[in-house]
């Protein structure tokens, strides 16, 4: 069987590389789809996670109206959490923020800074009411709130999503064609050997087999390749994704993750390489009683 | 052993066998005559269950053709065995391999398949041969392995189309003696030729076929023989 599975691929071997690197560039899309949607969900998490609406107070404000403040946040249900950044502890995040360029250390102190508070709340949907409450406080200076970022972030996600699958959808199609032209190729090109095998008493598992074993080996060769390439890809690129998103903890891709995406284009390409071959032979059993 | 009955076969409006009936018994060979068209390539493509009868029946030892689905037609085909005129040999691969294929389809174990291998293609005269591809050989020596490897799973039937057609006197001599001693160890032969001077050397039993028709069934024929009237003259005289 093995023997024979060989020589169905080597015979035709550019037929068969071509099978598997139209399923590769299918599965490798694909297993960038998934990765940008991680991704993605990763960038969403952190600014979730963060403060989303920052009130800077004025120099004036008094602790103790800064309680009262904070009181007054807390009473509505929406709101998580209101910590309260002193101008040192500002100066603190500043300098960590900025600890490669002196130039800027040098120029930025304490005084300078403002003080503020640091509003979470459970929901996107009441950060522009937060933001008002806070707006209307005489002792705050300005107010800062991420309502924008997160909502199109979230909206991005989603019509990625939508695009992804029509795509995916597209592709999936595509590499079922691609195995189906090629195994209907090899076949027909067998026919006679097809033929006299019937004749000596093959049946239709003798014949068939090596073609769906033929469809599961390209999914599946098509499936590591991919996987291989978009790995090395993230390793290539992964400095510069660190730089250009400070501060969210998007890299290294945890491995068994990795390995979980790994079995599922491998289970992907298999029942790609599969469902061509069986409608090929499907196809050609009609010709060939 | 094997029975047709009033088996007719069309294509279309052109009949290709017209209710035709024999039986062969265990053990018979047969030589199935008539000019080309006649219906002997039919005949023998309906044993091989590649078509189905129009009408009429064929059986062997009491199996009926028509009976088998066409998912277990394989079942039907590993009991015969089958000669070509172009020899349908697997150009790449040796000579062991092909006679080795019919069971390895049949999942033999590998040192039995040698071993039976070894001892056909001593019976064929080929051992030295045996590591040789198709390529290599000579016409004589492809229809040896072509029979090698029909009779290599000991088939209840071997049939065998034209396959002297494509060899020179000697060699198809030299073939239908190694026909005999196969039928002698009891293997029933059907084989379709119109090489006048093998039938006429065989002696044994002839069925000829004329435009599909059954027009000749004789147990020691000759090549030329007395026709049964066609049935086309049966009905000009009513």
């Amino acid at each position: 069987m093995i023997k024979t599975l060989k020589q169905h691929i080597f015979r035709s071997p550019y037929q068969s590389l071509a099978a598997i690197l139209v399923v590769s560039l299918s599965l490798f899309l694909i297993d960038t789809f998934i990765l940008l949607g991680f991704g993605s969900e990763k960038i969403l998490q952190y600014f979730e996670s963060r403060p989303q609406v920052s009130a800077f107070l004025k120099d004036e404000a008094k602790p103790q109206d800064i309680e009262l403040i904070k009181a007054k946040i807390l009473t509505d249900r929406n709101v998580k959490s209101v910590e309260f950044i002193s101008k040192e502890e500002a100066l603190k995040i500043y300098q960590e923020q900025n600890k490669d360029k002196p130039l800027l250390l040098e120029m930025v102190t304490a005084k300078i800074l403002p003080a503020s508070l640091e509003v979470s709340t459970y929901n996107l949907g009441s950060l522009k009411n937060v933001a008002e409450m806070l707006k209307k406080e005489p002792l705050v200076e300005d107010v800062i709130y991420q309502e924008d970022v997160v909502l199109s972030m979230s909206n991005w996600m989603q019509t990625m999503r939508e695009i992804g699958l029509g795509v995916i959808a597209f592709l999936l199609a595509v590499s079922v064609l691609t195995v189906l032209i090629v195994i209907g190729m090899k076949m027909a090109r067998r026919k006679e050997e097809i033929e006299i095998l019937k004749l000596l008493g093959a049946s239709a598992g003798n014949i068939n087999l090596p073609f769906y074993l033929e469809g599961i080996v390209y999914g599946a060769v098509a499936a590591v390749l991919s996987w291989g390439v978009n790995y090395l890809a993230i390793l290539a690129i992964a400095p510069r994704i660190n730089r250009f998103f400070a501060g969210i903890s998007l890299l290294p891709i945890p491995l068994f993750f990795m390995l979980e995406v790994l079995a599922g284009l491998l289970g992907l390409g298999i029942l790609v390489g599969f469902w061509g071959s069986f409608l090929a032979v499907s196809r050609f059993s009609k010709t060939v009683r | 052993m094997i029975i047709f009955d009033k088996v007719t076969k069309k294509f279309g409006e052109i009949v290709a066998l017209d209710e035709v009936s024999f039986e062969i018994e265990k053990g018979e060979f047969v030589c199935l005559t008539g000019h080309s068209g006649a219906g002997k390539t039919t005949l023998i493509r309906l044993i091989l269950g590649e078509y189905l009868p129009t009408t009429g029946e064929i059986s062997i030892d009491g199996e009926k053709l028509t009976r088998v689905p066409r998912r277990k037609i394989y079942l039907w085909r590993r009991r015969l065995g089958v000669v070509f005129q172009d020899y349908k040999l697997f150009d790449n691969q040796t000579v062991a391999e092909n006679v080795a294929l019919p069971l390895q389809i049949r999942k033999e174990k590998p040192q039995e398949i040698k071993e039976k291998v070894e001892k056909i293609l001593a019976l064929v005269g080929l051992q030295e041969r045996a590591n040789l591809f198709p390529a290599q050989l000579a016409g004589g020596e492809l229809q040896r392995v072509a029979l090698a490897r029909a009779v290599i799973t000991a088939p209840d039937l071997l049939l065998a189309d034209e396959p002297t057609g494509n060899l020179d006197p000697q060699t198809s001599e030299e073939m239908i003696k190694l026909f005999k001693a196969i039928n002698e160890k009891g293997t029933t032969i059907l084989m379709a030729t119109h090489n006048r001077e093998i039938v006429d050397e065989l002696k044994t039993r002839v069925i000829e076929l004329e435009k599909g028709e059954l027009v000749r069934d004789e147990k020691e024929g000759q090549y030329h023989g007395e026709k049964k009237k066609k049935k086309i003259d049966d009905k000009v005289n009513d």
